[in-house]
């Protein structure tokens, strides 16, 4: 097995932090960290959609848009979209979509926003559970949260929650990233993706290694959500 | 819903309010929101602060590169400041190529913090003429409620006070390893932008978003302190309405004492 630079066991996470409410103007907020990576997300709409032609009369749509800041990373990132940014955005959107329920909205849009201040690896995964706090804190009817985590494997072995040092893995077998996202409490995957090297024997593994983490995540989006209904409420 | 834009009839109490001097949330005229400082947004960053100055937020993080110098200051290094209005911070911004509001935000905040002398450049020059240090600031709303550009001022000045310049190896950043030192910034010199906006006859400093809104015509000026006097370093008016020759000497009076009054509240923060 090898060690993790970290000191951290092959199944253990990051620490993980959520806090919803965070951006005032937003319909619904939140800022989700895992380590050293943070995202905040931020839902507008149901809205009006502009451009017209791009309105469904048979229901409304999610947006999302995923971006780094310039100074979230060490070489600076120029502002505005780029292929990497847009690949994650569309897979951030499919990975929410089967969670909300917005056929009743109509012609309308929901702008899901999502920016990585901070990026130490696993940034779609913490974006993804940001918008996902943030669409609920928004009041959109939903079936359930996503939760995301990135399972991944240096050398023959696998390893939970990714960090900048590992995916830069160059041992034996290198490093796979392997980022997953479910609609939690079914047995609905909304999200995978995956590079490096891995066994097809080894994918049930690292779907049960990403379950367990998902109970976990999950706990904390509630804990998070709960929080700011009880604040909002005094 | 966020999405509302301010009615006719609150345009009309407001412009009421104002002229006796009143405000929805109490604020005098010229009265300021409180604002706090925090740093270490972005451990990836040289420098980084976030302003909150009542609901308004922004963040601001500073990245340093190596490049060659301009031909026309080749013993100087570069300043680069950049702003984004993500549609994260409020149902106006829309994403696309940068509006003008987008545009003017950055520019405002070069020219002040580079005529201002803040900054030495020529200490961030490493080989005449090959090698200098740039400066990159990148400006970031997270909650636009108003006076978006004076809270930005004070989240670059209170960034770059933040910043640790990067090591060099092989010619290149070694962001990893950072040096002790900090940017080559003046002691005295530390410029604050104030935006003063107008509605009907009145002029008010510090607009919540409602009000801003409301309001027909802006200014903003930058501040700050040169050889112990009062410098101002920028200024650009907005919108079509214009200004009286009074109303601008109001401005200017006013300005010192605000200038005193914020730089004494950041102060505390830029330790």
């Amino acid at each position: 097995m090898v060690k993790r630079t970290s000191g951290r066991k092959a199944d253990e996470m990051r620490p993980i932090s959520a806090k919803v409410g965070i951006v005032p103007n937003a319909d619904g907020s939140a800022m989700f960290s895992m380590g050293k990576t943070v995202a905040i997300a931020a839902v507008y709409g149901p809205r009006q959609l502009h451009p017209q032609h791009m309105q469904k009369p048979s229901t409304g749509i999610l947006r999302v848009n995923y971006g780094m800041l310039g100074f979230s990373v060490d070489d600076r990132i120029r502002p505005g979209p780029n292929r990497r940014a847009t690949e994650i955005s569309k897979v951030t959107e499919m990975a929410l979509l089967p969670a909300v329920d917005i056929k009743e909205f109509k012609n309308t849009v929901i702008d899901v926003q999502i920016y990585i201040l901070q990026a130490n690896a696993g940034t779609r995964t913490a974006g993804i559970n940001a918008a996902s706090m943030a669409l609920a804190h928004a009041g959109i009817p939903m079936k359930g949260l996503i939760t995301s985590v990135a399972v991944g494997k240096l050398d023959k072995d696998l390893i939970l929650d990714v960090d900048d040092v590992e995916e830069h893995f160059e041992d034996g077998e290198g490093a796979t990233d392997f980022p997953i996202s479910k609609l939690y409490g079914t047995d609905k995957y909304t999200h995978m993706q995956m590079d490096g090297k891995i066994q097809p024997n080894q994918v049930g593994k690292v779907l049960d290694m990403a379950d367990k983490a998902f109970d976990e995540l999950y706990e904390v989006q509630k804990k998070a959500l709960k929080g700011v209904v009880e604040e909002e409420g005094k | 819903m966020s999405s509302m834009n301010t009615s006719n009839l609150t345009k009309e109490m407001l412009t009421k309010m104002f002229a006796d001097g009143k405000r929805f949330d109490g604020r005098k005229l010229t009265d300021m929101r409180d604002f706090e400082v925090e740093y270490d947004i972005s451990f990836k960053a040289e420098g980084s602060a976030r302003v909150k100055m009542g609901k308004t937020e922004v963040i601001v993080g500073v990245k340093m590169q190596l490049g060659e110098p301009y031909p026309d200051s080749p013993d100087k290094g570069n300043l680069m400041v950049s702003a984004d209005l993500l549609p994260l911070a409020s149902p106006r911004y829309e994403s696309g190529p940068p509006k003008f509001p987008a545009i003017e935000l950055p520019r405002l905040m070069d020219r002040m913090i580079r005529e201002s002398g803040m900054i030495d450049l020529k200490k961030l020059c490493i080989k005449e003429g090959e090698q200098v240090w740039t400066v990159i600031l990148d400006i970031y709303p997270i909650n636009d409620d108003g006076a978006i550009l004076d809270a930005a001022s004070i989240a670059v000045v209170a960034a770059l006070h933040n910043a640790v310049i990067p090591g060099i190896k092989d010619d290149r950043p070694d962001y990893e390893n950072r040096t002790k030192d900090k940017l080559p910034l003046s002691d005295e010199t530390m410029p604050i932008s104030f935006t003063f906006y107008k509605l009907g006859e009145t002029l008010l400093l510090n607009p919540t978003r409602e009000e801003e809104e409301a309001c027909d015509s802006k200014i903003t000026w930058g501040i700050s302190k040169w050889n112990k006097q009062y410098m101002l370093n920028s200024c650009q008016k907005g919108n079509e309405t214009v200004f009286t020759r009074k109303e601008i000497e109001e401005m200017v009076k006013i300005l010192p004492k605000k200038y005193d009054e914020t730089f004494k509240k950041l102060e505390k923060f830029l330790k």
